[in-house]
């Protein structure tokens, strides 16, 4: 008898989720163990079942919260606040429209029985924030949501990827997808990272070597000795930011880190069935000589700051680097997108990002909107003043976040520094709840996405690390958060 | 037929064949999934047949065009997902003061009417919101021409009846230079064509194929598998 073929982590968590294997003729049909809700990609797919007379198959495994449009104001003081109810003007909503979204929400997970943190509830933060601190998002499961960043929850060995609104109603009614399945990704990261290099720097620096579209049809796993020295937070911000480089997800091997964690958060396992839990969890890492449709080596030693002078997070060089000439570039038209991306960006070849001013600074997002980029910034920021000419915001992932962060006293140090301490929320990562980047203007924001427009419409927008963030505040210009740390 | 899709039917198989699994959308009744009815002018364009596109091209050559950038987040907060053609790439069409921009492709007069949209590399890329796709159908478009997409766009794209063609870089060079040719789309052969005769095959999934030709939808088809999945929960 020969012995059974090495399977990676991706195999053995479709393997055990598959109602129907694929075949040439039709994709698997895979089962969904937690389904993530929220209020912009749902109200077309409920009313879908309720076009056809169809019910929600498992609210049990379906969980909404509000976040993309709703206002990060701050509000009064009883709101956030443990058991607190729904004092009235808390709504604060942007617009009409999005006030009309919030309450759809509201209304379809009432009628469907799904379990709906909502503004005032102590729970209710950005999506992608709450499932991992709640304890939702374990390892093994397969997880989606309609946003493409649920790539995060996959930092706990779980299979978890974005879908469309069409796809949001298939898991509604069937708690099923169809799906072929993706291409494995072996992405090792060797060496450690230097101080003041973080793993927002790390993943900038991988998309800039793998390209915006490079890992497109593939899931990553990442795996060697500076992915392991990573905490829970820091491994979410690598593989939330997998989808930048066109991966369906991101996904990082349970291990002591990922179990202590998990560990007393209120929908983990409790802690007398918690051993058992973690034996299973520690199955999921690939076997040793699985193989992967395609592997590479990364080198974190070697890793400074990243910043991005583009529009797309591709578009990344060190701190301290250049930005490059187009001459590499394979044809005319990529050349040409190059230009018309630095014009937009009012920078040129040739030059730093560092030293650039900056109007805003945006602390925040699911790929740096939790504590420990909170932490982050906040000692650099401890005892100094931003420049008056720069306003930071600072948006806490979820309230909990929130919470803590004002426990530890954050929200002085950011109140006192010049910053606005906001309610939690996507803000100024997405534009679409008020928060919004004026035209012309720059922000050093530690979001995901530099997309022409997508901080506000002819906002530019460079993407890095919290540290670099703060260290950009304090300067009112592009800085190296080293010059800055103690 | 293509290489990449020669597995799924064989050459020989008449295109309209019927498909052998899996099973089509079961008759209305099965399932509690009727036909819909609602117009397509409400933003319903899954469960149509599609078995060609004709029409003429409209050129968008830059790499990377982000699903920001086809519908920007602004115009996100919607309920429903007709009418989102208006704000289709608001911020390329027009100023801040909601002028068109004459310069912009799909402002000029020669982008009228034109239903394939031909786009750079790696189209689509970025946020999961299907809305990009609902506004490029409400504008007019049926496909969109490439030599890459992101795949939560891919799959958005073809849960609408709006074709991801994804083609070679040598005739992508081509319709790149040349905005308003005359193109055909063949979904049985999986093949776009040319004025001068000339195809080239595009990749796609043999059952995304099926549901395009017969106007299947897929929650029709998952819901019908409703006893396999209770079986597999009870499994667990």
């Amino acid at each position: 008898m020969s012995a059974p073929t090495p399977r990676t982590m991706l195999d053995k968590i479709w393997d055990a989720h598959l109602v129907r294997g694929e075949n040439a003729e039709a994709p698997a049909v895979l089962y969904v163990d937690l389904h993530l809700v929220h209020e912009v990609t749902s109200p077309q797919a409920f009313a879908e079942l309720d076009a056809r007379g169809l019910r929600v198959r498992r609210p049990d495994r379906t969980v909404a919260t509000m976040d993309h449009s709703t206002s990060t104001a701050p509000r009064p003081s009883a709101v956030g606040e443990r058991g607190a109810g729904k004092p009235s003007g808390l709504r604060a909503i942007a617009t009409t429209a999005a006030d009309e979204q919030i309450a759809t929400l509201e209304r379809n997970c009432r009628r469907h029985g799904i379990s709906l943190y909502a503004l005032g509830d102590e729970r209710q933060g950005i999506v992608h924030v709450i499932g991992p601190e709640l304890g939702l998002t374990q390892p093994g499961m397969t997880i989606v949501c309609g946003d493409s960043h649920t790539s995060t929850h996959g930092a706990f060995g779980a299979l978890a990827f974005g879908i469309g609104s069409s796809e949001v109603g298939h898991v509604l009614a069937t708690q099923c997808l169809l799906q072929r399945k993706p291409k494995s990704f072996a992405v090792r990261v060797e060496g450690r990272l230097s101080p003041g290099v973080t793993a927002k720097d790390l993943v900038l620096g991988l998309i800039a070597e793998l390209g915006v579209g490079g890992a497109t049809g593939h899931a990553i796993e990442y795996m060697g000795p500076a992915i392991e020295a990573l905490d829970m937070e820091g491994r979410m911000t690598v593989c939330n930011m997998s989808i930048e480089a066109g991966a369906r997800a991101g996904m990082v091997a349970p291990d002591e880190t990922t179990c202590s964690y998990l560990a007393g958060r209120q929908f983990a396992p409790p802690a007398a069935d918690l051993e058992r839990a973690a034996a299973g969890w520690r199955e999921l890492a690939g076997d040793p000589g699985a193989r992967f449709d395609r592997q590479i080596t990364f080198d974190a030693s070697s890793l400074e700051p990243m910043v991005t002078f583009g529009t797309h997070p591709g578009m990344a060089i060190p701190i301290g680097g250049e930005i490059p000439m187009p001459w590499h570039l394979p044809d005319a038209d990529t050349r040409l997108s190059f230009e018309r991306a630095l014009a937009y960006m009012g920078l040129a070849p040739g030059l730093p990002v560092l030293g650039h001013p900056v109007d805003v600074v945006f602390l925040g997002s699911c790929t740096n909107g939790r504590l420990s980029d909170l932490r982050a910034a906040a000692s650099v920021l401890r005892e100094r003043h931003i420049d008056p000419t720069t306003r930071m915001l600072v948006v806490p992932g979820s309230q909990r976040v929130k919470r803590e962060a004002e426990a530890e006293g954050l929200d002085e140090v950011f109140r006192r520094a010049g910053a606005e301490w906001r309610e939690p929320g996507c803000s100024m990562c997405i534009a679409m709840n008020g928060d919004r980047l004026p035209p012309g203007h720059y922000a050093v924001s530690t979001s995901n996405r530099n997309f022409e427009g997508r901080q506000g419409p002819g906002g530019r927008t460079f993407l890095a690390s919290p540290l670099t963030a703060a260290a950009s505040a304090l300067a009112g210009r592009v800085a190296d958060p080293r010059q800055w740390m103690d | 037929m293509s290489s990449r899709t020669s597995s799924f039917p064989p050459a020989s198989e008449p295109v309209d064949a019927p498909h052998p699994r899996p099973a089509p959308l079961p008759p209305a009744g099965q399932g509690g999934t009727p036909p819909r009815t609602s117009p397509q002018s409400e933003g319903n364009w899954a469960g149509q047949p599609l078995r060609r596109v004709v029409g003429r091209t409209a050129v968008l050559a830059q790499p990377h065009i982000d699903t920001d950038r086809i519908i920007p987040a602004r115009f996100l907060t919607t309920t429903v997902r007709g009418d989102l053609g208006r704000h289709l790439f608001a911020d390329w069409r027009f100023d801040g003061d909601g002028r068109a921009r004459p310069e912009f492709a799909l402002n000029r007069p020669e982008a009228e009417g034109a239903v394939v949209l031909v786009t750079g590399d790696n189209f689509g890329c970025g946020s999961s919101r299907e809305h990009a796709v609902w506004a490029l159908r409400d504008f007019g478009f049926q496909a969109v021409v490439s030599t890459s997409f992101s795949d939560i766009f891919r799959q958005n794209a073809l849960k609408n009846g709006l074709l991801p063609v994804a083609i070679d870089v040598v005739t992508h060079r081509r319709l790149l230079a040349a905005p308003g040719v005359e193109v055909e789309i063949d979904v049985a052969a999986a093949e776009l064509r040319l004025a001068d005769g000339s195809g080239t095959p595009f990749p796609l999934d043999p059952f995304a194929r099926h549901c395009l030709l017969h106007g299947i939808d897929e929650l029709g088809y998952l819901v019908a598998q409703d006893e396999a999945i209770a079986r597999f929960e009870r499994a667990r």
